[in-house]
């Protein structure tokens, strides 16, 4: 067990969590402000709930001994055999620090997906859905990718989560937006966000905690942390910037929202790749991804779903360019556990990054709709028209979010 | 008496007070409201897409003032909240029936 290593997971575990604060702040200053706190709470409330679901059994499915490459079994049922010696597979932290790294991952996920079902997701429903989402998607692409299952075993890398996190959160999100339909007077009245400070706030605590986020999947105190940090902001900072510039050519300015929404899918492009790729590679990366993205968010108005916060557009579209560009840019000279991409002689490394944007795309997609459809039997997952119109602020939670 | 509304320039707001108070009037309600007439509104972009932004942010001023003195704080507020372009606004005048001093109960322009 190392020292260096084990205080390390563990603040970047604490960025981690306070990315999803962090998230509730960026959705929440986009949604109009009848819905703030309605938005805040899907976030707050998934830290809560998740961390509990991840102890108890979302740990053990994701990282138990595996079963036929699919799933974890029982063995760290209720945290059992999980204290303070390292397990086999991660000799240098101590079992708990690994674990509730992960964790903080597991509450993230579902938290994006919010971004989708913002301003009319009923608060029992989400509360349902979001329990079943991290015990039958979140834990088997985590288990597929990270816990000894197939799709790592077939050498597809995902170095901090492009798949596990992003194309999961955004398949499940398009699910949910053509599930529950658009919100009421889409199209018609103007739905702008009510509160762009907040939105900046929160991006710049996800742009922090996401140091946590990538460095921290080095699982240790050393170069290749290093190397993924300065990956991980030079990603964001080029997306950023790219983003910026093809909107003031678009659009004749560029605007905050478009400048922080470009970190946001730079930081999501490099996720998959942050430890695995150069730092000139990183940027080219980020400046493309902030353009793809930039593309992704005006498709959603070409296939006529509400995707209220943009979850496909960044990181759908993000995650699926970050996965496929680690298998171009991907070298084993940054990280010798990793491969090398096309770029580097192996060709053979793109095609595995193919097969895990199509298969967590298709899973995540079909599996989401299975859980809304049990939940909107369950428990009922949209609100009335009255209580979306009154907003969720007042009809879900009895509160207001500014005594003006 | 009668009671002169006041639609006009938020930054306008100083100027016509100053106006007013050097006139003699010893009150006003100002409140913050949107409007439009012939100024158009402005566009503004989120993640791409443009929204009309027909409303104009305006300031209204409301005062009560004796029959006799209406015509000349008309003109006095007409002078301070004018700059000439499009959106200067517009100034209402309505009869007032009564006016009641809360505190003493005195009524009609002794009130005012």
């Amino acid at each position: 067990m190392n020292a260096a290593d084990t205080a390390f997971v563990l603040i970047c575990a604490a960025l981690v969590l306070f990315m999803t604060p962090g998230l509730a702040l960026f959705y929440g200053g986009m949604v109009r402000g009848k819905n703030v706190l309605g938005t805040i709470m899907h976030s707050m409330v998934i830290v809560g709930v998740v961390s509990l679901v991840w102890a108890v059994i979302g740990y053990s499915l994701s990282f138990g001994t595996d079963i036929g490459g699919l799933i974890g079994g029982m063995d760290f049922f209720a945290l059992n055999g999980v204290g303070l010696e390292p397990k086999e597979s991660v000799p240098n932290l101590p079992h708990l620090a690994f674990m509730i790294f992960q964790c903080m991952f597991a509450v993230i996920t579902p938290a994006l997906i919010s971004g989708a079902y913002a301003e009319r997701i009923k608060f029992s429903g989400f509360l349902l859905f979001s329990i079943l989402w991290l015990i039958f998607v979140y834990s088997p692409m985590c288990h597929w990718v990270w816990g000894g299952g197939w799709l790592g075993t077939l050498g597809a890398l995902d170095f901090a989560g492009g798949a596990v996190v992003h194309m999961s959160s955004a398949a499940s999100a398009l699910a949910c937006a053509i599930y529950l339909g658009k919100r009421s007077g889409y199209g018609k009245q103007s739905f702008i966000p009510h509160n762009l400070p907040l939105t900046v706030i929160g991006a710049a605590i996800l742009w922090f905690g996401w140091f946590g986020f990538n460095a921290g999947s080095a699982l240790a105190a050393n170069g290749l942390a290093a190397s993924a940090f300065t990956t991980t902001h030079m990603a964001a900072c080029a997306a950023a910037v790219g983003w910026m510039v093809v909107e003031w050519i678009h659009r004749g300015k560029p605007t905050t929202l478009g400048f922080v929404s470009g970190a946001v899918a730079g930081l999501v492009v490099i996720t998959p790749a942050a430890g695995f790729v150069t730092v000139m590679p990183a940027i080219l990366m980020g400046l493309l991804g902030g353009a793809i993205c930039y593309g992704g968010v005006l498709i959603k108005h070409l296939f006529k779903y509400d995707d209220a916060l943009d979850v496909v557009g960044i990181h759908g579209l993000g995650g699926t360019w970050g996965a496929l560009a680690t298998g171009l840019f991907a070298t084993k000279a940054v990280n010798e556990l990793g491969n090398d991409g096309l770029f580097y002689g192996n060709p053979g490394l793109l095609w595995n990054q193919f097969v895990s944007v199509v298969a967590t795309w298709a899973f995540c997609f079909v599996m989401t709709m299975v859980l809304l459809k049990v939940v909107d039997v369950v428990v009922g997952i949209r609100v009335s028209s009255e209580d979306e119109n009154k907003g969720l602020d007042v009809s879900q939670h009895s509160e207001v979010g500014y005594q003006l | 008496m009668k009671k002169i509304e006041v639609i006009t320039r938020p930054y306008k707001l100083d100027e016509v007070k100053e106006a007013l108070t050097t006139a003699g009037i010893k009150g006003m309600t100002v409140s913050e409201v949107k409007g439009f007439g012939r100024q158009r509104g402005h566009t503004e972009v989120y993640r791409g897409a443009e929204y009309q932004v027909d409303f104009v942010p305006k300031v209204k001023i409301e005062l009560v003032v004796e029959d006799a003195l209406a015509a000349d704080i008309i003109k006095t507020i007409q002078s301070a909240a004018r700059t000439g372009e499009v959106g200067d606004g517009k100034i209402f005048v309505s009869h007032i029936e009564e006016v009641v001093r809360i505190r003493t109960g005195e009524t009609g322009n002794a009130a005012v």
